[in-house]
C-alpha cells in the first residue's frame, strides 16, 4: 500500500477483492445494544423477571378493563360478603371465590383483586416517574461534577452528600402533612402522587450522581475524548455525545434496580399514612389498613404483601439480569 | 528554522507547568520552534521530555478539568498563521482545532469511540465545522477513507473501530483528522502501538497525504526511526527543553549533543556487525521537579568532565553550531565533532 493514492496499488486490489469475497456475515457489525439483548436474551431468570415486570406494567395501564372483566370496581361495597357479626369475609381464605379472586375488604367488602390492580397503577407510577427525576438530575449534576471538577465538583458533592444525610422519611412524612389540598394544578390523590414523585426521586439522585460522577472522572481521560477535543468538539459534545453513551449501562442498571426502592418507599409511606389518599387504593395503605384485623382476616394482610414482594422481587432479578447483560466482563 | 515568511506555526519560550503536592512539575521548560507550511518537524525524546505536552499546549487541550487546582500553566507565546494561541479565548482555540490543526494519537483502539460507527466518528467531525447534511457529509467520510486507503470504504463505513485491525484504526484515525483539511497536522507517536509492518504503511501514508494536503506536519516520537522517514528538521528535546535541533541530515550525520549521540547509539542499526553491542544511555530520566542544575542532562553525559564543571552550573543556550544547526552544550565543537568521529 505504498503506491500513490490516487491510483490504487496491486496490493490495494487484492485486499478489496479478498474482502468482497467473505460472505457478508462474518463482518456483520453488532450494535452494544444488540449485544446486550442478545446476552440478556439468554438469562432465564432475567427474562422470567423482565416477563412479570411487563405484565405488571400491563396491568397497571390497562387496570379499568382487566377489572371490568374479573372483578367489581374498586370502591363499590359488597356487605352481603361479610359476616354481619364478625366483620370478616364469609367465605374462606378472606373470601376468595369465583366473584372476587382475591377475596374482600374485612367490614365493607370491597374487592381486594381490583384494589390490587389500581394500587399497582399508584405503584408503579410513582415508583417509575420518582426514578425518572433521580436519573435525569442525577446525571445531569453528576456529569457536570466530573467533567468539569474543582470547584463544580465539589459544590455538587457537598450538595449530594447533604441529601445522602438527611432524613427523607421523617422529612416526607413533615412535608406531607403541609401540603395543601391542591397544588400544580392537581387534586386529591393527584397531589399526593405528585409530591411523593418529586421528593422521592429528589432523595434518590445523589446515588445516580455518584456513580455518574465516577464514571465521568474516569471517561474524561480517555483518549478518545481528547480525540473528539483536537477534532474542535465542544462541551455539549462531549458531554452528551463522548460521554453519556458510555454511562447508559450503568444508569440502565442503577435504574431497574431503584425502581423496587420507590416502590417499597412508596408503600412505606403510605404505611404511614403519607401516601395517596384513601379512597384511591394502593399496597401500602392496602397493609395499614389490615394491621388492625391481622388476626381475624390474615389474608386482607398477606394479598398486598405479596402483590409488593412479587413486583420488587421481579424488578430486581430483571436488573441483575440487565446488569449482567451489559458488563462486557460477566460470563455468566 | 525556514524564512520569516513562510512560517506558518511559531513556539515562542513555552513554558507547561504542573503545580501538584510534591512540587511544580516543569513538563515544559522554555521551548522554541517554527515551522513552515508543507514541512514536517520530528520532536525526538524519551518518555517524560515534554514531547506530548508541547502538542497538546499547541492544541490547546491542557484544559480537561478547567477548575481543577492540577490545572496546567502556560506561558509563552504559540502563533498558528498569525494567530497567537496561548491567550487566546479557549472558544476560539477550539474552533481552530479540527479545521486548523488536528492530531493523531498514539492508540488507535482507545482514541476512536467504540459506542459508534468509524463513519459516524468521521462524519460528526466535519459537520462540527461545516454546516453539511449527512449525506454530504458521509460523502465526505467515505471519499477520505478511500483516501487513507481502507477497501471497500462505503462498505466499512457502517463498522465499529473493534471490526478494525490495529493499522486499519490508525488510517481511520488519519482520515478523522484530516477531514477537514487542517494545514497542521500532529501526531504523537503513531506507530507505536501498531506492528513493525504496519508502521512502514502509516508512515508512506502520512508522507503522501502531507504531499497532497500541503499541511506542516510534527511527528512526535521515541523512534529516531520514524523521524528518519519523515522529518525535513528534528527537535531533540531532555527534560522539557530542546537541547539540539537542526536540519535531519545534519542532526543523524553530524549531531552535536551528547544526548543525541547517546539516542543514535541505542539505536539498533543494520549496518553494524552483530557482535557490536548498543550503547544506552546511562541512567534515567530526571524528576521534572527537581531537574539537575547547569546542563540538565550532566549526570547522564559521559564527556561532562570535559566542560570543566560548566555543565553543573549554567544552564547552557542554544547556539547555532551550522547554518539552522542548532545545539545546547558546553562542550567545545572541535570537542564534539572528535568524540563523535571517534564513537562511529
Amino acid at each position: 500500500m505504498t503506491a500513490p493514492l490516487h491510483e490504487p496499488g496491486a496490493t490495494e486490489t487484492a485486499l478489496a477483492d479478498i474482502a468482497a469475497d467473505l460472505p457478508a456475515k462474518a463482518i456483520e457489525g453488532r450494535s452494544p445494544g444488540r449485544i446486550a439483548w442478545l446476552r440478556l436474551r439468554r438469562d432465564k431468570v432475567a427474562l422470567a423477571g423482565g416477563t412479570v415486570v411487563v405484565l405488571l406494567i400491563l396491568v397497571a395501564v390497562f387496570a379499568p378493563q382487566i377489572v371490568g372483566l374479573l372483578g367489581h370496581p374498586p370502591d363499590q361495597l359488597h356487605e352481603d360478603q361479610i359476616d354481619p357479626n364478625l366483620g370478616t369475609p364469609i367465605h374462606a381464605f378472606g373470601g376468595i371465590s369465583r366473584h372476587f379472586l382475591f377475596g374482600v375488604e374485612p367490614v365493607n367488602g370491597r374487592d381486594l383483586f381490583s384494589r390490587v390492580v389500581y394500587g399497582a397503577r399508584v405503584s408503579l407510577l410513582v415508583a417509575f416517574l420518582a426514578a425518572v427525576v433521580a436519573v435525569l438530575l442525577g446525571t445531569l449534576f453528576g456529569i457536570v461534577a466530573g467533567y468539569f471538577g474543582g470547584w463544580v465538583d465539589a459544590l455538587v458533592s457537598r450538595v449530594m452528600d447533604l441529601l445522602l444525610a438527611f432524613p427523607q422519611l421523617l422529612f416526607i412524612i413533615a412535608l406531607v402533612s403541609v401540603v395543601p389540598d391542591s397544588l400544580w394544578g392537581f387534586t386529591g390523590s393527584g397531589v399526593r402522587m405528585a409530591v411523593l414523585i418529586v421528593v422521592i426521586g429528589f432523595f434518590g439522585w445523589p446515588y445516580v450522581g455518584r456513580i455518574v460522577r465516577g464514571q465521568t472522572l474516569a471517561l474524561r481521560e480517555r483518549e478518545y475524548v481528547e480525540a473528539a477535543r483536537s477534532l474542535g468538539a465542544g462541551r455539549g459534545y462531549i458531554l452528551f455525545r463522548e460521554l453519556l453513551p458510555n454511562l447508559i449501562a450503568p444508569i440502565t442498571v442503577y435504574t431497574t434496580l431503584m425502581i423496587p426502592t420507590n416502590i417499597l418507599t412508596e408503600a412505606a409511606l403510605s404505611f404511614l399514612g403519607a401516601g395517596v389518599k384513601p379512597p384511591t387504593p394502593s399496597w401500602g395503605q392496602m397493609l395499614s389498613a389490615a394491621v388492625t384485623v391481622f388476626q381475624a382476616d390474615p389474608m386482607f394482610m398477606i394479598i398486598p404483601g405479596l402483590a409488593i414482594f412479587v413486583t420488587v422481587l421481579a424488578f430486581n432479578l430483571f436488573g441483575d439480569g440487565v446488569r449482567d447483560a451489559l458488563d462486557p466482563k460477566g460470563s455468566r | 528554522m525556514t524564512d520569516e515568511s513562510e512560517v506558518f506555526l511559531s513556539v515562542r519560550d513555552l513554558k507547561v507547568h504542573f503545580p501538584t503536592d510534591d512540587g511544580l512539575v516543569k513538563a515544559v521548560d522554555g521551548l522554541s520552534f517554527e515551522l513552515a507550511r508543507g514541512r514536517t518537524l520530528g520532536i525526538v525524546g524519551e518518555s517524560g521530555s515534554g514531547k506530548s505536552v508541547t502538542s497538546l499546549a499547541v492544541m490547546g487541550l491542557h484544559g480537561v478539568g478547567q477548575y481543577g487546582r492540577g490545572r496546567a500553566r502556560i506561558s509563552g507565546e504559540i502563533h498558528l498563521d498569525g494567530q497567537e494561541l496561548t491567550g487566546a479565548d479557549p472558544d476560539s482555540v477550539r474552533r481552530l482545532r479540527g479545521r486548523e490543526m488536528a492530531m493523531i494519537f498514539q492508540d488507535p483502539l482507545s482514541s476512536l469511540h467504540p459506542y459508534y460507527t468509524v463513519g459516524t466518528q468521521i462524519s460528526e467531525a466535519y459537520r462540527v465545522h461545516h454546516p453539511v447534511t449527512k449525506a454530504a457529509a458521509r460523502t465526505r467520510a467515505v471519499e477520505l477513507l478511500g483516501r487513507v486507503g481502507i477497501p471497500q470504504p462505503d462498505r466499512r463505513f457502517d463498522d465499529y473501530p473493534h471490526q478494525f485491525s490495529g493499522g486499519m484504526r490508525q488510517r481511520v484515525m488519519i482520515a478523522m483528522a484530516l477531514v477537514n483539511n487542517p494545514d497542521l497536522l500532529i501526531a504523537d507517536e503513531p506507530t507505536t502501538a501498531l506492528d513493525v509492518t504496519v508502521q512502514a504503511q502509516i508512515l508512506d501514508l502520512i508522507r503522501d497525504l502531507q504531499q497532497e494536503f500541503g499541511s506542516a506536519v510534527i511527528v512526535i516520537t521515541h523512534d529516531l526511526g520514524v523521524v528518519a522517514e519523515l522529518a525535513d528538521d528534528i527537535l531533540v528535546m531532555y527534560a522539557g527543553r530542546c537541547v539540539e535541533r537542526g536540519p535531519a541530515e545534519r542532526v543523524f550525520y553530524t549531531p552535536q549533543h551528547p544526548y543525541t549521540w547517546g539516542l543514535l547509539g541505542s539505536m539498533p542499526r543494520f549496518d553494524r556487525e552483530r557482535s557490536e553491542r548498543l550503547t544506552p544511555v546511562r541512567g534515567a530520566p530526571p524528576s521534572l521537579i527537581n531537574v539537575p542544575s547547569g546542563c540538565a542532562f550532566h549526570p547522564r553525559c559521559p564527556h561532562a568532565d570535559l566542560t570543566g564543571g560548566a555543565s553543573r552550573s549554567t544552564v547552557p543556550e542554544l547556539r547555532e553550531v551550522a547554518e539552522r544547526h542548532f545545539a545546547a552544550c558546553h562542550l567545545p565543537v572541535a570537542d564534539r565533532n572528535r568524540i563523535w568521529e571517534a564513537s562511529r
